[in-house]
């Protein structure tokens, strides 16, 4: 209903719908993202139980590998529009491919390491990506050194602590009366496409030994799921979805800068999907799309200064009154277990954590 | 808050692979920068380094006892830090050690009852809860301590205008007669004397008030079991508030020292840095053991301090690798010891 009133708007229907504009386009398509992105946490965090808080360094993997290669290796802006969309999607899928590649990577030492010290590890290895992405002049610098000049021409321009900007721009496409943008209706389809393909995976045979992952490991493997792969396979899908999310971030914000993906980046996506509900695709779409529109809308009313202020403490009463989040592990009638004898969602959220007594 | 355990010879295998690291890299900087260089620095590290130790105390305190990693921790430092530039630039007028007491004794007494009282609003009524709960609060009052402290003081009503800090950064009054000395080529200021003898001190005091007091006794009892403690007449929720208070209180005093240090405090974010660095020290030790904490500091201080003298974008990375390759070696910290799960 909401991308219908959308593609009225922009198109020439003299009907005056001026309160969509661009900045309104903007906040929606960023909680499309971030719907993709939550989702993809939620595979680690919620359904396999392992915790995860650097998903911003895959985020900044798939956003600099798909600006790269829209503006360095095929020039999006040299192509036909219809010719832009298919390549576009390419890319995508290259640069979540190399994130989640990534997250195989980094998913192996959570062989040995278990909660905080896989988290923090996880923090850490987005921490070095930023940095290594800040330090890309020196590493040009020295690329050039062992004479590798084309090399180090494409690392220099991803601009290092400078950001990095002038990315191809998709325009509007015009069919008869409508105006579809379609940069909007990209992020659209693949944000539903990522809830359909999460859905399908969680009850897969591979979610659930996901879930039994997450109720005891050391059951799963005795009932023979092999936990070693359940894990490294859903930090690879995490990190193909942030890679994907990353990218439409790159071409939304149209400018990159290291500091978009520090630690506080993943902080977002640990608060969406908590807020939401851990395991719970549902709630990872509704919080993630109101907590991005809240604090836009805090400031459409006036309260500019107080939005940062205010969001946080929405947030703990949330917490205190409603603590297993919004949705708790329930889902909607059309993301819930399909109907043929399969078991609810396994229930962790209600019952005693094994930490605290 | 557990003594490190595990084998003699197997501590000693990894106090000699550390070691030989740590004396490898350090012949080789003398061998680049030469010997001034490389003193000068440490001496710069160790007093970063006991700013780190002793953020890291309080964060792995307050993960002994809860289990909670609690991301505001940094933000209670900058709070230490801005109380203790006010008190001190209050009382600078009465003389240096009474300007330099009073702003320590306040911002530990004033953070320690903010410590409290977040703990009581924020994380007690989510102590039974799943775990990730208290972890979003945490978060929570990371973010509103930051954004509400930054709120420019002409832009709040009446009240409140006296309580925020401001986005600007503000300058940190001089607390103690800096003296400069220099010994072979060396400088150092009575600041680096002083930030290490107060961080030994403190944490002399915590050791000692966690092993000889009552109501540390009552922290290691509530830190191994909570339930059995509670059956021992322990009072479990002051006994985790006192823990707050003391943790927070740490990071007063370092936040005061880092204050001091570095002359300016540059906005109400300034914390999360040195919380971060902090988390990563206590996590390098063993998270929730407090020598662990104090030897994680000191080697994040000191190896920050050199990398940074490097490159500045390797100061910034060096922590994390450091940290990653003492996990994928030693999965529980340096100190900790690696529990095989039961079935």
């Amino acid at each position: 209903m909401l991308y219908g009133a959308i593609l009225f708007s922009h198109g020439d229907l003299g009907v005056d719908v001026n309160w969509i504009t661009d900045y309104y386009l903007q906040v929606l398509m960023l909680a499309g993202i971030n719907i993709i992105v939550t989702i993809g946490l939620n595979l680690i965090n919620g359904f396999t139980g392992q915790f995860s808080i650097g998903q911003a360094g895959f985020m900044a993997i798939g956003a600099y590998l798909t600006a790269m290669l829209a503006k360095l290796v095929i020039p999006l802006d040299t192509l036909s529009l219809i010719a832009q969309i298919p390549a576009f999607l390419g890319i995508l899928v290259i640069a979540g491919a190399a994130a989640g590649a990534v997250g195989y990577l980094i998913g192996l030492p959570s062989l040995r390491l278990k909660g905080d010290y896989l988290a923090i590890v996880t923090l850490a290895f987005g921490e070095v990506v930023r940095s290594i992405i800040r330090s890309s002049d020196e590493i040009a610098a020295s690329l050039k050194g062992w004479g590798l000049s084309n090399l180090a021409e494409v690392i220099e321009g991803i601009g290092g602590p400078r950001g990095f900007g002038g990315f191809p721009k998709f325009d509007s496409l015009t069919v008869g009366v409508l105006s579809i943008p379609i940069l909007f209706t990209l992020v659209f389809v693949l944000t539903g496409l990522t809830v359909i393909v999460t859905r399908n995976i969680v009850y897969s045979s591979y979610g659930r030994s996901c879930l039994s992952v997450r109720g005891n490991e050391v059951a799963a493997e005795v009932a023979g799921v092999n936990s070693t792969r359940t894990k490294v396979l859903a930090f690879t899908f995490s990190g193909f979805f942030a890679g994907v999310g990353g990218g439409l971030f790159a071409f939304v914000i149209r400018f990159l800068h290291p500091d978009n993906f520090s630690f506080l980046k993943s902080i977002d996506y640990l608060i969406f999907l908590y807020a939401g509900g851990m395991g719970s695709l549902s709630g990872s779409i509704i919080s993630a799309s109101s907590l991005t529109v809240l604090p836009e809308f805090l400031r459409v009313v006036g309260f500019e200064q107080w939005r940062l202020v205010v969001y946080p403490l929405l947030l703990i009463a949330l917490m205190v009154w409603w603590p297993s989040g919004l949705m708790g592990n329930r889902e909607f009638a059309f993301l819930a277990a399909p109907a043929k004898g399969l078991p609810e969602v396994l229930d962790v959220t209600d019952q005693e954590p094994e930490h605290v007594v | 808050m557990s003594v490190p355990q595990g084998g003699y010879w197997r501590t000693l295998a990894w106090a000699g692979g550390l070691g030989s690291v740590l004396v490898l890299s350090s012949w080789w900087y003398i061998a680049t920068y030469g010997l001034t260089v490389f003193l000068q620095q440490l001496i710069n590290g160790l007093q970063r380094g006991s700013i780190y130790a002793l953020v890291a105390l309080g964060f792995t305190m307050v993960y002994g006892i809860i289990e909670l990693i609690n991301f505001a921790h940094g933000d209670i430092f900058m709070f230490g830090a801005y109380i203790a530039a006010f008190v001190g630039g209050a009382l600078l007028s009465q003389g240096y050690w009474v300007a330099f007491f009073a702003a320590l004794v306040a911002s530990m007494v004033v953070t320690a009852l903010l410590g409290v009282l977040i703990e009581r609003v924020a994380y007690r009524p989510l102590r039974y809860k799943a775990r990730f709960s208290a972890l979003t609060t945490a978060m929570g009052v990371s973010i509103f301590l930051e954004n509400f402290f930054a709120l420019p003081p002409h832009a709040v009503p009446f009240p409140l205008n006296y309580v925020v800090f401001g986005p600007n950064y503000i300058r940190f009054p001089d607390l103690l007669n800096v003296q400069y000395y220099s010994y072979g080529g060396i400088y150092f200021t009575t600041l680096h004397i002083m930030d290490f003898v107060l961080a030994i001190l403190l944490m002399l005091l915590l050791v000692y008030f966690i092993h000889y007091t009552l109501i540390g006794k009552a922290m290691r009892a509530v830190a191994f079991d909570k339930d059995g403690a509670k059956l021992m007449g322990i009072n479990v929720d002051w006994t985790i508030a006192a823990t707050f208070a003391i943790g927070s209180g740490l990071a007063a005093a370092s936040g005061l020292m880092y204050g001091m240090t570095y002359g300016i405090l540059a906005s109400p974010y300034f914390g999360i840095f040195p919380g971060l660095q902090a988390f990563i020290a206590a996590v390098l030790g063993g998270i929730g053991i407090i020598p662990g904490a104090v030897l994680g500091g000191f080697l994040m201080g000191v190896s920050e301090t050199f990398a940074t003298s490097i490159n500045s974008n390797l100061g910034y990375m060096i922590s994390f690798l450091i940290l990653i390759v003492v996990l994928l070696f030693k999965p529980a910290g340096l100190l900790g010891r690696w529990r095989r799960e039961k079935v």
